[in-house]
């Protein structure tokens, strides 16, 4: 690690008049994208708090009105609306992505022909420009001239009014949304079957294990970090979710599919009330850490139980 | 022992299918609708081979001279973006990796979690204050947002794996870190310099909440301009399905072309921008 600041005789210098400063030399390196990232990444987020502090609407004079716009959030029902959305949206596309991402990659991690081409195929989706994308699915979406509904019709279903109404539009965004994200935890499982060592499946081909059996007690307790890994990725992009929604309902029909980032989408640049909007923002943010946290709890538990068990 | 072979192959074949269809019928769909006239677009039951082949669906997309416009916008922010982030992006990964800053990723994932839409409030009212808006400056700047951390974080990734005896070989012949970094390092980072620059310009090609809000008449990057359309043409299907798979295709056959770098890409860092 510090075999660089050792070895180079003009970190020495560098370092001598300063005790221990950290190998100066390779700052310039950095301080580009440092102004970048302050630019675009630091002072965004502390303007945000700030107007989140102010009643600011575009054409008003501004005023420091301080936790108003945060008070406003609790007794607001289409914020609360949007929050319950956003929950159901992303809870069913974390767990639907990892059932068939899993089972992909299951099936990806054998050996056939054409797996390199078939498996640039199954990640297409992910990779395709997802406004484009949620044009196709609004027009196979559609009740009467859809396809998908004609499919419905072949096996005998009855058809469905999918994203045109209220009960199914967030199930229908799911499908969507399932159906683009399911490549990437497929990728990251594929990745954690590939660690995997083959002696534990050998001795379980000797004491006559099933598929299924091995699938559960060898496969899976190995591939869980990398489930956890996917899932907190899913999540955090499932919450965040905008380019489908809005493509395909605009968070429609009535506000039926408004997520809090839909919500936060009107309320700035719709209403412009850039105050409220940035409240929104910052408590959207800290929501989406609030998640990530409780995944990690559990995650941990998880863990203290298993090692606990083992001994 | 055989049969049971047999079986098992026929079952993973069929898993194959299963896997693999979804994705493979919706492109086919899609080049389905963007390939038929609007009789054939609105048959119940649908019509999967047209018998006529709407070639002028494509025609009247690559003809109407606003959208080279876009094409040319997209390119532009695309490029810019990206070229911008390999040239902060590429040696702020080495120099992070080097110094084994870790810490410095915290910014990165801040980067990764918050919401595109957050960016976007303060920023378009910089750009306004600016005057800036009605250019393209704006979405060149807010792509940044995108490009930036991606190429960061892989880069990162992809210089703690380079090794460091050459470097320190040069370091102790007299070279300046810039020149270890020019002459050794840079070179033999190429692949993930590669791999960054794929992944960075898809998710700005990608991307679309940034357009809606900056991008005016003249200014729309090919994704806004496509969802634009729906409201003129409501129920014209097939100009809409070919200006949809023309903008996604360049994407597309990244993807098929570069699908290694794409995989190694995501599944090191599993960025994805926006």
């Amino acid at each position: 690690m510090s075999v660089i600041t050792q070895t180079s005789p003009a970190a020495a210098q560098d370092a001598a008049p300063e005790k221990q400063w950290h190998r100066p030399s390779y700052w310039p390196f950095v301080v580009p994208a440092l102004v970048v990232v302050l630019a675009i990444i630091i002072f965004p987020w502390l303007f945000t708090i700030w107007m989140s502090l102010n009643e600011w609407k575009v054409g008003v004079p501004t005023t420091f009105v301080g936790l108003a716009n945060y008070l406003r959030l609790p007794s607001d029902p289409r914020f609360i609306e949007a929050v319950g959305h956003t929950l159901v949206y992303t809870g069913l596309s974390v767990l639907l992505p990892l059932l068939f991402g899993t089972f992909a990659a299951v099936v990806f991690h054998q050996k056939f022909a054409g797996r390199g081409f078939l498996r640039g195929v199954f990640i297409m989706p992910m990779m395709a420009t997802p406004v484009a994308i949620g044009l196709v699915w609004t027009m196979m979406f559609h009740p009467q001239l859809g396809v998908l509904n004609y499919l419905l019709s072949l096996v005998g279903i009855p058809p469905q009014l999918w994203v045109f109404h209220p009960a199914t539009v967030i199930p229908s965004l799911v499908l969507v949304e399932t159906w683009q994200w399911t490549p990437l935890v497929m990728l990251i499982v594929l990745g954690g079957l590939a660690a995997i060592p083959t002696e534990p499946y050998e001795s379980a081909q000797i004491d006559g294990a099933s598929f299924w059996q091995v699938f559960r007690f060898i496969t899976l307790p190995l591939i869980m970090p990398f489930l956890f890994i996917a899932g907190m990725i899913r999540m955090i992009d499932a919450v965040k979710s905008f380019d489908i929604i809005f493509a395909i309902t605009q968070g429609g029909p009535g506000s039926a599919s408004e997520t809090i980032n839909l919500y936060l989408y009107s309320v700035a640049f719709a209403y412009y009330d850039i105050g409220y909007g940035s409240a929104i923002a910052v408590i959207f943010f800290l929501l989406i850490v609030a998640l990530a946290a409780v995944m990690l709890y559990f995650r941990q538990r998880m863990l203290w139980t298993e090692t606990g068990s083992d001994a | 022992m055989n049969l049971r072979g047999l079986l098992g192959r026929i079952g993973l074949w069929f898993a194959i299918l299963v896997i693999v269809s979804p994705a493979i019928l919706f492109f086919l769909w899609m080049l389905s609708l963007s390939l038929k006239f609007e009789i054939d677009n609105a048959a119940y039951p649908p019509v999967f081979f047209p018998e006529h082949i709407a070639w002028k669906n494509y025609a009247d997309v690559l003809a109407s001279n606003r959208f080279l416009t876009y094409f040319i916008n997209s390119l532009i922010v695309t490029g810019s973006a990206t070229a911008l982030a390999l040239i902060v992006g590429v040696p702020a990964g080495y120099g992070i990796a080097r110094m084994a800053a870790h810490k410095s990723a915290i910014v990165i994932l801040i980067a990764r979690i918050t919401p595109g839409l957050s960016y976007l409030i303060p920023l378009f009212l910089l750009f306004q204050w600016l005057g800036l808006l009605g250019t393209l400056v704006p979405q060149i700047i807010i792509h940044l947002v995108v490009t930036v951390p991606i190429v960061i974080w892989i880069m990162i990734g992809y210089f703690e794996t380079t090794p460091l005896e050459l470097e320190e070989a040069a370091l102790i012949d007299g070279a300046t870190r810039w020149q270890v970094f020019r002459h050794v390092a840079l070179p033999i980072a190429k692949p993930g310099i590669a791999v960054a620059f794929i992944l960075a310009v898809i998710f700005s090609w990608n991307n679309f909440v940034f357009g809606i809000v900056l991008a005016g008449r003249e200014t729309r990057t090919l994704p806004v301009a496509v969802y634009n359309m729906i409201s003129f043409d409501q129920l014209s299907w097939g100009p809409l399905a070919a200006a949809a798979l023309i903008v996604t295709l360049p994407v597309l056959l990244l993807t098929v072309f570069a699908q290694r770098q794409i995989v190694a890409g995501l599944t090191a860092g599993a960025v994805k921008g926006g």
